[in-house]
């Protein structure tokens, strides 16, 4: 029979991977549960349930450096940054409304597990370039760390570089430290209106060339824009290919006006000012475009950038597919109709031809056991993948099966 | 320094070994001479010398993948180096090691704006890759300070910083692709042009793994365009504390400067004997603020330093009016430690990370460290980050100075992690911190480092005796020590 242990501190968490080595019992960790559709399905009847290890630890604004239990919220900890005008650079999406929950019930080890990446990954990376240090439970059921609690650190392997995107099938995570940043003061946006997706590629990619510091750029093609919560967005009636500029407010007016004479040349511009922005960039980190309707299978794809427009031209003509693309054509997101293998081979093949990886992110439960939601690697790489696995947890009591098959 | 015991019946299969690579390598590529291999003894850290076994200096991938499979079939230890700049240790040959020098591999191999990177061979130096594209406006963003020789091979190596890392990153944040050659002699490739690889961060593990995961035969790396505009604030404060409070303030206003470095009182006046920048002499203190970005930010941003400044007790305050009285603010701190060099025979730099509220604390003990082994300490700091140099000044000539020298690095490493830190923000652990890392780290953590290295070199073939302080058998690792049964009923709450 299924059951769930929930430990209260790191302690238990060792316990309790202990009991389940003992018994070769495998563990489906959970935090707040809003990941569960992401990935290959859970493969263990026993749950690991650290929603128990929640809270912020210590903040220290100045030293850039927050530290928190697991499973607090991240809601929790974005409001607390905001009231300090910082932020996680990184820009967690909130997924929760993609694969068919609430919104908003992420956990801050969520998103560090599947290396979380908003639009600002473009120039600020992902959760990868902001975990600084980590304290877990490995499938040894022993507990070590990693890191450290300072934003520069080269002592040892940078462990927190391969538990974030791990999808918790190296170790059981139990306490983070995490780099944080000053929150822009202002926030704009320029969108040139009525590009085709190559034109699109070419203006972001002019933008993020110049000197003005685009902070993301994002494309939408003309039958989305109408599920904007924004008014400019949503009127449009053509594409909107847009562009972010964000710091402080006499600099961001500044290369707004100058960003906007450049693109002229591309089509008809307009811009956003903090607040339409923060709501459009949120839609599209949160692939909101591409919620409805459920369960059509979304796949995140990366690309070069310069590839994007090719790779999205060629899978825009399968039949009933959607998608618009962020990081300047680097990242398509794309829907398809609901089918037995949710396009995989038509997907990887384009994606492959170019150079870079296809996730199925939301797919039925039976299509996520059948279909590898994770791009196939070469035979030494699978290998080696293997090895690192079995090197923190050898008899694959963590998450066995979450990222790959047998790993 | 202990190295691993030197296998003699490795050394005495020499010619043997030196044939082998050779019909690998043809021509000049190995080299067995001892007057040759001199140049190859060691690396950045000075005091350490090991001649090597024998030299390869492969030029193609495949042949990096040839001697690795044959190392590993021979059961030969191999010691990767690219430029030799190190300042940890990390490229110390082994006398019954194959030292593998990457300096053939100096091409740049792709140019493209359109996804913002360059595809080059890990040989490269740092600047040859901003210098290729610095005419079209663009820049590499890492800036070790040994930026003019060192390889971008060695920088993924050592996950390499520099002045600009606050804004911009180490190197691992602006890698985005390797081809790499494990032990096996299999080329692998990590990530590309697009923005992240798949899978498990294998590049993030490669990146500052000091050579001892493969070898890395290309690089691909992310470029930006350059800031149009950078000028500097010079400020003086009467004591390190009031330095240390600015530096605290102006992160609180939600500004992260291009650069933001410390010098103390003997670093400053050894840096204005040597380059003459016009420091206050009198201060406790300099800080250099860089703003870089667009004009119309960085003139913004000024004011607001200055006003920061002025607020936290700043005695001096002085703001570059041009390029050259940019650069000549940087002058001294760019010339520290040659400057240093000139008021002592020898020195060592540290190079410990704190969390940057504990500046006076670590200045304090630094103190007190100094009077303990009688010898002088200058400070410069990487003051953003919190990443400390403090560099030892002492004689090698004189009987047991060097000791004393490294016994104070250890005392000033070992209050870095007391304080909250780490042994090492940017140089790596390499041989210099190895004994150390039981400050840090317990010995589950490190054997589970030590586990992660069996994934790529179960043999322990590459790069034995640096980073960790002990070395144990992969078998001997892997074992459980969790019985079955032993914990039936854990005190857990259950549902």
């Amino acid at each position: 029979m299924a059951s769930t242990f929930k430990p209260e501190d790191s302690k238990q968490v060792e316990e309790a991977v202990a009991w389940a080595v003992s018994n070769g019992e495998p563990l489906a960790i959970v935090g707040r549960s809003s990941k569960r559709a992401l990935g290959r399905p859970f493969q263990a009847e026993t749950m690991l349930d650290l929603s128990g290890l929640s809270g912020v630890i210590d903040y220290e604004p100045a030293e850039l450096v927050l530290t928190a239990y697991p499973s607090t919220p991240m809601a929790e900890v974005e409001k607390l940054l905001a009231e300090n005008n910082q932020m996680l650079a990184f820009e967690p999406m909130d997924l929760t409304a993609l694969l068919g929950g609430a919104s908003s019930e992420g956990s801050l080890a969520g998103a560090l597990m599947i290396n979380s990446g908003g639009p600002r990954r473009i120039k600020a990376g992902s959760a990868r370039d902001h975990l600084l240090g980590f304290e877990a439970v490995s499938g040894r059921a022993e507990q070590f760390k990693s890191g450290a609690r300072v934003v520069k650190n080269v002592t040892g392997y940078d462990l927190p570089k391969v538990i974030c995107g791990s999808y918790g099938t190296l170790a059981a995570v139990t306490k983070i430290d995490v780099k944080v940043l000053p929150s822009p003061e202002k926030v704009y946006t320029v969108l040139v209106l009525g590009l085709d997706g190559p034109a699109a590629v070419k203006a972001m990619s002019a933008a993020m060339n110049s000197a003005h510091e685009v902070s993301a750029a994002a494309h939408i093609p003309a039958d989305l824009t109408g599920k904007s919560g924004v008014s400019y967005i949503k009127g449009a009636g053509v594409s909107v290919t847009a562009l972010r500029i964000e710091g402080f407010g006499p600099s961001v007016e500044r290369r707004c006006a100058d960003l906007r004479e450049e693109l002229s040349a591309f089509g008809a511009v307009e811009e956003l000012h903090t607040m339409n922005s923060q709501s459009f960039w949120r839609e599209v980190r949160d692939v909101q475009y591409l919620v409805a309707p459920l369960p059509a299978p979304v796949w995140r794809i990366s690309v070069p950038p310069s590839a994007g427009a090719d790779v999205a031209g060629r899978l825009s003509a399968m039949d009933g597919a959607a998608w618009f693309s962020d990081w300047a054509g680097g990242l398509i997101w794309l829907q398809l109709p609901v089918s037995d293998n949710a396009g995989a081979e038509v997907v990887r093949a384009a994606v492959g031809a170019a150079g870079g990886h296809a996730t199925l992110v939301r797919a039925g439960h039976e299509v996520r056991a059948a279909v590898p939601v994770f791009h196939p690697q070469p035979d030494a790489i699978a290998a080696l993948s293997m090895r690192l696995k079995e090197s923190f947890d050898p008899k694959h009591i963590l998450n066995p099966g979450r990222m790959y098959a047998g790993v | 320094m202990q190295m691993p015991e030197p296998d003699q019946s490795v050394i005495g299969r020499r010619e043997e070994i030196a044939a082998a690579l050779r019909a690998i390598v043809p021509g000049e590529g190995v080299i067995t001479e001892t007057d040759s291999m001199r140049v190859y003894e060691t690396d950045g850290l000075s005091a350490y010398r090991q001649l090597p076994m024998i030299v390869v200096l492969p030029e193609t991938t495949q042949q990096v993948a040839d001697i690795l499979r044959y190392c590993k079939e021979a059961s030969v230890k191999v010691v990767p180096r690219g430029a030799g700049t190190g300042l940890s240790g990390g490229a110390l040959p082994l006398a019954d090691g194959v030292l593998l020098g990457l300096g053939k591999f100096n091409r740049i191999l792709d140019i493209d704006y359109d996804n913002r990177a360059v595809v080059t061979q890990p040989g490269v130096t740092n600047l040859g890759i901003t210098h290729a594209v610095q005419d079209d406006g663009f820049y590499y963003a890492p800036d070790p300070s040994s930026q003019i020789a060192c390889s971008i091979g060695g920088n993924i190596a050592e996950n390499s910083g520099g002045v600009h890392s606050l804004k911009y990153g180490l190197t691992t944040n602006n890698v985005l692709g390797v081809e790499f050659v494990s032990i096996d002699g299999e080329i692998l490739r990590f990530g590309g042009k697009h923005l992240e690889a798949d899978g498990y961060d294998f590049l993030g593990l490669i990146t500052g793994s000091e050579g001892l995961l493969g070898v890395v035969t290309e690089v691909t790396v992310r470029i930006l365009r350059k800031p149009s505009t950078a000028r500097a604030v010079l400020v003086g404060f009467p004591t390190p504390e009031e330095a240390g409070a600015c530096v605290a303030a102006v992160i609180g206003a939600g500004i992260i400067p291009g650069g933001m470095e410390m010098m103390d009182n003997p670093a400053i006046n050894a840096a204005e004997d040597f380059v003459h920048a016009g420091y206050p002499r009198d201060v406790g203190a300099l800080l250099i603020v860089e703003l870089d970005g667009p004009e119309v930010e960085v003139d913004y941003l000024i004011g607001q330093v200055r006003e920061i400044a002025e607020a936290n007790g700043a005695s001096e305050i002085r703001i570059s009016e041009s390029e050259d009285e940019r650069n000549t603010f940087w002058a001294g701190r760019k010339a520290a430690f040659p400057a240093v060099g000139r008021i002592s025979p020898d020195y060592i730099c540290m190079d410990g990370t704190i969390p940057r509220k504990q500046l006076p604390e670590i200045l304090t003990r630094m103190s007190a460290m100094s009077k303990k082994h009688n010898l002088r300490v200058a400070n410069v700091f990487h003051a953003g980050d919190g990443n400390l140099h403090p560099l030892i000044l002492f004689d090698a000539n004189k009987e047991g100075e060097l000791e004393r020298a490294e016994a104070f690095g250890a005392d000033i490493l070992t209050a870095c992690v007391e304080l909250g830190g780490v042994l090492t923000g940017e140089h790596g652990v390499g041989i210099e911190k190895r004994d150390l890392m039981g400050a840090m780290f317990t010995e589950t953590d490190l054997n589970q480092q030590q586990r992660v290295k069996c994934a790529f070199d179960p043999d322990g073939l590459l790069n034995p005796g640096k980073v960790f302080p002990q070395l144990h058998r992969c078998a001997e690792l892997g074992r459980m020590h969790v019985s079955a049964g032993q914990l039936p009923f854990p005190e857990i709450p259950r549902f």
